[in-house]
């Protein structure tokens, strides 16, 4: 026998073997969970794997957490491992677009970018159970029916948000307006701003006299220029997610584009943060939960279910200072804590609804000025 | 088993060498015909088909050139620093340093014991502008009032040099302690000065150290990604950040994967220029 011949024959013999393994399936199986029974999405489990963006959820105990464990008996495994619609989505999309579970329940995508109606027309996430969900008729009508999901089928939203501008005052007076943070000399060097397209570009549209609502191509460069403007001069120096907040605190940025609840959040411990929106209006979306490929529909619409519940809707807003998509929840919040259920950030009114606007679905998928943003931030 | 190999000893070697070829192909070979595979598709996301688009290949080349140039600039830059401030170093300890020798080199990899994002972070407090190092180059007046380091060049090829050192300064500490102080004797006793000594004893068996070390160096330094994305703006950013951000931001498998091959292939060539520079021998020791 030729030694030579055998062992071509052997590598031959692998690499076909390997072949059949397309690449994403290896990640999936390496994802795959050891909980079993988890394709169907049938069955009631007793452990509901949740994944969220960070500064989402309150944790002064007993949380409603743990509330809903001891109600229950379904124990929380909560992963605060979103810091990115795009990110997180292709972190997930692998196994997802096999078929295969991620070993979540629950994930949360933000209705301004284009994720929501990918998951939903690639048929990647799985329709809520509402016989488990009668809370549903919480859901405020403003709410009741988005564009990649008209009816509700799949998803429920966890809180709504707003984009303005947030600001250190121990390096800054107030910066109320994108003018001021592109040109002010003060804050050079000091800006950052989000790394999502609708909430930066957004803002900068509003600025400019235009409306997010209906993106124009020349809309969109007007506003693409003029943040590559404030790159160039060095006036903006990172685009971030979530994690604006450590530097702003510190102080190594002075001022940033911000979602509102992380900093009413900060605020806390940083009295020194401030947001507002700035005086040429903001950004305002929907986070939303949806139910991946092989999460359990019954485990997760139970979780929705109870987070629907007013009482536990207002303890939510209250905790996270974000927009609660549940009626009735300003009214639970009233009897304990008046303050908080008047702040108009949690709880918005005509005035402060009226300063923000919600971002052009259309413009989300138009592929150009996807590309047109990656460089503006220099990729 | 043992009969098996004793009646086919030709097929030991094999035999033995299954699984590190088996681990290659299965981790390495697969992989990258996957990705060339993807590097030729077109269309969008989700909806990607093979369509030998080797237009993608000539469009990221255009489109990511300034990348691609900063990249291979700032791994030089990082490479040159890590030699200049590694070579004494580990001269002295190879050399000088007696028995705390082996103190001093758990000390170049002390760092390590810290996870690389956690160091790179690190920097951010050091080169802040109310920082240390921005206040001490105030006083002497290489920045101006109100210049500051972080967010710039300097800021980016300072971490990666810092992030590289002990790729540096390990095959480099390799190489000297090897050397037998009886040849710089030698070479004393034939009346070399300390100068001649340096330049035709240590440094010539110095070199497969210093060759494997600006390997290791500048190599991972130019497909790096953090120190740009932490310590630079959009300005900076190199061409890892681009492949990042188009395998994990815009969805762009084909211009991801054709932008990792087009890397892959420059530093092939510049390998294979630098071999026949310095001589492939010393490639390999």
């Amino acid at each position: 026998m030729n030694p030579r011949l055998t062992r071509n024959e052997l590598l031959r013999r692998g690499a076909a073997g390997g072949a059949l393994l397309a690449f994403p399936s290896i990640l999936a199986a390496c994802g795959g969970g050891d909980d079993g029974g988890s394709t169907a999405g049938g069955e009631l489990k007793t452990v509901l794997n949740f994944a969220n963006w960070p500064y989402y959820i309150d944790t002064e105990k007993p949380t409603t957490l743990q509330d809903f464990t001891t109600q229950s008996n379904i124990k929380v495994n909560y992963f605060e491992e979103i810091n990115d619609n795009a990110e997180y989505f292709a972190k997930v999309q692998g196994p997802l677009s096999q078929g295969d579970g991620i070993d979540r329940d629950i994930f949360v995508f933000t209705d301004n970018s284009r994720f929501p109606g990918i998951l939903v027309n690639e048929g990647w996430v799985q329709k809520l159970d509402t016989s488990l969900i009668p809370n549903m008729e919480n859901l405020v009508d403003a709410q009741a029916s988005p564009p990649f999901d008209p009816n509700r089928e799949y998803s429920l939203p966890w809180q709504s948000g707003m984009t303005g501008i947030a600001w250190n005052e121990e390096l800054t007076g107030p910066v109320e307006s994108i003018e001021q943070l592109f040109e002010d000399p003060k804050l050079k060097g000091k800006v950052s701003m989000l790394q999502e397209l609708a909430d930066s570009v957004g803002l900068v549209m509003l600025a400019n006299g235009d409306d997010p609502t209906t993106v124009t191509d020349d809309s969109f460069n007007a506003a693409v220029d003029r943040v590559q403007a404030a790159v160039d001069s060095g006036q903006v120096v990172r685009f971030t997610g979530n994690d604006f907040a450590q530097p702003l605190t510190r102080g190594t940025f002075a001022a940033s584009v911000a979602w509102s609840g992380d900093v009413v959040q900060l605020l806390a411990d940083n009295p020194k943060l401030k947001w507002a929106i700035p005086t040429d209006g903001g950004m305002i979306w929907t986070d939303n939960m949806l139910i991946p490929t092989g999460g359990s529909v019954p485990t997760a619409s139970t979780y929705m279910n109870y987070v629907y519940d007013p009482v536990i809707a207002a303890r939510l807003a209250a905790a996270i200072a974000y927009v609660t998509p549940v009626k009735g929840a300003k009214e639970e919040l009233a009897k304990t804590n008046p303050e908080m259920a008047a702040n108009p950030l949690i709880f918005p009114d005509e005035e402060t609804l009226a300063q923000v606007k919600q971002f052009d679905d259309a413009a989300l998928e138009n592929d150009e000025y996807i590309t047109l943003w990656q460089g503006v931030l220099g990729q | 088993m043992g009969a098996f190999f004793h009646r086919h000893p030709r097929l030991t070697p094999y035999l033995l060498l299954a699984p590190g070829l088996a681990w290659l192909a299965l981790f390495f070979l697969v992989p990258l015909a996957f990705l060339a595979y993807q590097s030729l598709q077109s269309g969008v996301f989700p909806n990607f088909e093979f369509t030998w688009e080797f237009s993608n290949f000539t469009e990221v080349l255009t489109d990511y050139r300034e990348q691609f140039l900063r990249s291979f600039l700032y791994a030089a830059i990082a490479t040159v620093i890590s030699l200049l401030l590694a070579y004494p170093l580990v001269y002295w300890i190879a050399f000088r340093s007696g028995p705390w020798r082996n103190l001093f080199l758990l000390a170049i990899i002390a760092p390590f014991f810290v996870t690389y994002l956690i160091r790179t972070l690190a920097w951010l407090n050091i080169l802040a502008d109310e920082g240390p190092v921005v206040g001490f180059l105030q006083t002497i007046h290489v920045l101006g009032e109100g210049e500051g380091l972080l967010f710039t060049s300097v800021a980016v090829v300072g971490g990666i040099t810092y992030n590289f050192f002990p790729f540096m300064a390990l095959p480099l500490y390799v190489s000297l302690e090897q050397i037998d102080p009886r040849l710089l004797e030698a070479a004393k006793d034939l009346y070399a000065s300390p100068r001649q000594a340096f330049m035709r004893v240590t440094l010539p068996l110095s070199a497969p150290g210093i060759v494997a070390g600006t390997l290791l160096t500048f190599i991972p330094a130019a497909g790096d990604f953090i120190n740009a994305e932490l310590l630079g703006t959009p300005k900076q950013q190199m061409i890892g950040n681009v492949i990042q951000a188009k395998f994990l931001e815009s969805l762009d498998y084909p211009s991801a994967a054709s932008l990792s091959f087009v890397l892959m292939a420059f530093i092939l060539v510049g390998l294979l220029l630098y071999a026949k520079l310095v001589g492939s021998e010393k490639l390999t020791g």
